[in-house]
């Protein structure tokens, strides 16, 4: 049957995002329940390989200041946490949070025979594999296969971009990416689109056009779903006008409708710094830093701290020693950050990184990245983590 | 409708032997066997390719001279470099929509994505590529040895860290688990003896193997059940004469090929017969593209197209000019496939992996931007690997696609209006399963008839079914 036109741009005006199930999924159709108090991730991604040993610093080692002459900080200019360690001049609001306890820092992340290109790298990191390893999909997304079976929306988990990391891949679906609701509201909207869903029957036999299918019914309810829900709380707090920050406000609104969203994802970057590292470095520091002061603030505000646990990593750490050009060669095992207002573990959450233990220039990981995400997944998102990690990993408590 | 005719069966040819049918073919598609068909596809594929070549001599002299370079000559070469590699991809996505060998041109696309190597040094790359294409339908195992002595991938997979006493597996691992035999057909054990017997193999700035003998462990090794004082190229003889390596080879190009979901007899009865020519890759192909079994229902419009399949699809049904050629590179960034640049060594994914939200939406977006109706406002993820910290380049935002409508509608002109939508729908979707009719009809310019065809065209090409081949 295809719609009448008139019909049809009636409906679709009016429409909340459940008008668009075309027939050969109505039968499958759930209505997504939203929790009050809704526990969020924020995973923000430092691209590049950031540098963790300036960004934690262990102003009191005097091998940091030995293989470090130049780019190492001086503890003056360090924000100080203890006697032992300051964070980088820029981090005002992560030294904020950590003096009033809602924030974490986990030292010398990463896993065994780490790989150096940027790429492999993050998709280790992103398919949680092991590093001799290829899977093609996410770790969160196989948390949303888990979540979203047959469901409308997989807004589950949402990427603030136009392309949809691998993270967010899932076997059976994928999340969401958009950089702001309205724009992808926007693309979706062609009527061409809507009339095919709707004049589409399930092939039955073939496979191929129902996933084709189910994938553009998914994203365009999603895109007015995730419109729709961005309109109901828009944070009118202050934000800064940088990516970030715009990024960030977008999050804040949807933590404040009641949209299912559990898992926001972001990038930053680059932190690629083989040349001249202090000047850029600081650069990306201070956007990231205003922009996620205004977020914190922001859900204090609208008392949604508790709620939110963000998280950063990047794909590598950077080699110990300088390099000849004022900046730092690829590395290993870094560090991460957890800013939360319920975090269960608090502060320095282990040893700083072990300077006199190095493997060819490099550090060693101590502490399994995996292990992390089995924290957030069993104890944030209340989600069994070892099918979708591929095994156990335990050891971290930080929420 | 009677989908099996010989018009369905050549385009199904076209979309799998090569990158699509063209409208200006349209004549011969229709009244040619497709077994005639393969023969002429055959036929034009028998050339040696040109070298593709896009290093200038300055550039090549400076790429030889590594070492005598400064900091600041080096930089440039690696900024000359990653540009290089740009025009590169621009020259041989050219190929793959205009070249006659339109067979030997997607086993090369078959084999760059087997053999995945990133490597950002220009000069080895296209080494590399001009022994795939060289060597796309010859013998796999003078395929196998040329890319395994190629410096691109010799330096990717660290064999030149490979030394007697300090061994690095990773190369050793890779041929066997990636290029040969899979997971399950040796040991680890034999990894290590394999490594042993690859030390010393290394290449020069020039690109050329060199086997460096003061670094070659030529103890004995035991690999695979046998023992001797092995070489690589014994290694890999070793691993060719293994049934393994058939059936890992014939498993994967027929699950590309035909099937994803290939029967195990299949398999086995064409990895036999790919073994027994030995490893003649174009017979093997001649014997699949001609069998039965290829053109059975179950194995057309069953693939969903690689963003290099459906970007040069485009291009190959629809012919248009591009004046600013680079807007390609942001198509295959934002549709995930950049060539050169595979994920990893296990190369690119395929099928359903290809599809989510932000692709889907953008392939069924690219006919409207490709003619200007409407905006390009997407921004690829950055590629550290290929940016070294630097801010990217913004890449030009505006199609100014030429797209020659007149020699595309004079495919159709013969068609009665009743008739055009299932003429034109049946030259451009390979999918068994068909929008409906009517679902256009408010979407169509129907003030001419040529307006008619060309609406239509990039109507059904911003359908679901128009990512399935």
């Amino acid at each position: 049957m295809l719609f009448n036109r008139k019909e049809f741009l009636q409906a679709s005006t009016l429409a909340s995002a459940s008008m668009f199930v075309p027939r050969f999924l109505q039968a499958t159709e759930q209505k997504a329940a939203v929790p009050a108090g809704n526990k969020v991730l924020v995973v923000l991604q430092l691209s590049g390989g950031n540098d963790g040993l300036n960004t934690v610093v262990p102003y009191r080692n005097d091998l940091y200041y030995q293989a470090r002459p130049v780019l190492g900080l001086k503890r003056q200019d360090c924000l100080s946490l203890t006697d032992e360690v300051g964070l980088h001049p820029a981090l005002t609001a992560f030294k904020a949070a950590y003096d009033d306890g809602s924030l974490a820092i986990l030292n010398e992340v990463g896993y065994p025979s780490p790989d150096r290109s940027h790429f492999r790298s993050m998709d280790i990191w992103q398919s949680a594999s092991n590093s001799d390893e290829y899977i093609y999909n996410g770790w969160l997304g196989r948390y949303l296969d888990n979540q979203c079976k047959a469901c409308n929306h997989p807004t589950q988990i949402l990427e603030l971009d136009d392309m949809l990391s691998l993270a967010l891949k899932g076997k059976n679906g994928s999340g969401i990416a958009m950089r702001e609701p309205n724009r992808l509201y926007q693309s979706s909207k062609q009527k061409l689109y809507r009339e095919l869903i709707q004049q589409h029957q399930s092939s039955h036999s073939e496979d191929l056009p129902d996933f084709l299918y189910q994938t553009l019914t998914n994203t365009l309810n999603s895109a007015d779903y995730i419109f729709e829900q961005s309109k109901k709380m828009p944070s009118n707090a202050a934000y800064p006008a940088t990516e970030m920050g715009r990024k960030l406000k977008t999050i804040a609104g949807l933590i404040f409708s009641d949209i299912n969203t559990k898992v926001y994802y972001l990038s930053h970057g680059s932190f690629d710094t083989h040349v001249a590292q202090e000047g850029q470095q600081k650069r990306l520091f201070t956007e990231m830093n205003d922009a996620i002061e205004a977020f914190v603030k922001d859900l204090k505000a609208n008392n949604r701290f508790k709620d939110v646990v963000l998280v950063t990593f990047s794909e590598f750490g950077r080699r110990v020693s300088q390099n000849a050009s004022a900046g730092t060669d690829h590395g290993t095992a870094n560090n991460m950050f957890f800013v939360g207002g319920a975090l269960k573990s608090k502060g320095l959450l282990n040893a700083m990184a072990d300077l006199n233990n190095l493997r060819d220039g490099d550090l060693q990981y101590k502490v399994d990245f995996r292990a992390v995400y089995a924290n957030l997944l069993e104890n944030w998102l209340d989600t069994p983590a070892e099918n979708i990690l591929g095994g156990k990993f335990s050891g971290i408590s930080v929420v | 409708m009677n989908r099996l005719d010989n018009q369905w069966k050549n385009q199904h040819l076209a979309w799998r032997a090569g990158f699509g049918p063209q409208a200006r073919d349209i004549e011969i598609l229709r009244n040619n066997s497709p077994s005639v068909q393969l023969k002429a596809m055959i036929a034009a594929s028998q050339q040696p390719p040109t070298y593709i070549d896009v290093v200038s001599n300055s550039m090549e002299g400076m790429l030889m001279n590594r070492r005598n370079l400064s900091i600041e000559e080096k930089r440039q070469l690696r900024k000359q470099s990653r540009d290089d590699i740009k025009t590169l991809n621009l020259r041989w996505l050219d190929e793959m929509i205009a070249s006659p060998a339109q067979l030997r041109e997607k086993m090369a696309f078959f084999w760059h994505g087997h053999f995945a190597c990133r490597n950002l040094n220009i000069y080895y790359q296209q080494l590399l590529l001009h022994i795939v294409r060289t060597n796309a339908l010859g013998n796999f195992g003078d395929l196998l040895k040329q890319v395994s002595k190629s410096a691109a991938m010799l330096n990717f997979l660290n064999n030149n860290q490979n030394r007697k006493g300090h061994p690095n597996e990773n190369f050793a691992r890779e041929v066997m688990e990636l290029f040969t035999m899979g997971r399950g057909n040796y040991s680890e054990t034999d990894i290590k003896e394999a490594a042993r017997a690859f030390t010393g193999w290394g290449a020069d700035a020039s690109g050329a193997f060199v086997f460096r003998n003061n670094q070659h462990d030529d103890g004995s090794k035991r690999f695979l059940g046998q023992e001797g004082n092995f070489n690589g190229d014994d290694i890999l003889a070793i691993i060719l004469a293994q049934p393994a390596t058939a059936n890992f080879i014939t498993g994967k190009l027929i699950r590309y090929f035909v099937n994803e979901q290939a029967p195990r007899e299949k398999i086995d009865y064409y990895a036999d017969r790919f073994r027994q020519s030995g490893y003649d890759i174009q017979s093997l192909l001649a014997d699949l593209f001609s069998s039965n079994w290829f053109y059975d229902v179950a194995n057309t419009g069953n693939r969903i197209k690689s963003p290099i399949e459906l970007w040069v699809g485009i291009r190959r049904q629809l012919p248009f000019d591009l004046p600013a050629p680079e807007i390609q590179l942001l198509v295959e960034k934002l549709l995930g496939q950049v060539l050169f640049y595979p994920p990893n060594v296990a190369g690119w994914p395929a099928g359903k992996n290809w599809i989510d939200s932000s692709t889907l939406l953008f392939r069924m977006r690219l006919p409207q931007l490709i003619t200007g109706n409407e905006a390009l406002q997407l921004n690829p993820k950055q590629d550290d690997d290929v940016q070294m910290g630097r801010a990217p380049v913004q890449l030009g935002r505006n199609f100014r696609a030429i797209i020659n409508w007149p020699a595309y509608i004079q495919a159709f002109a013969d068609s009665k209006e009743t008739d055009r939508y299932e003429t034109v729908n049946r030259f451009l979707l390979q999918s068994k399963h068909q929008p409906s009719a009517a679902v256009f009809e408010n979407h169509n310019d129907k003030s001419s008839p040529e307006l008619a065809i060309g609406t239509l065209t990039l109507n059904l090409m911003s359908t679901p079914e128009y990512q399935i081949n």
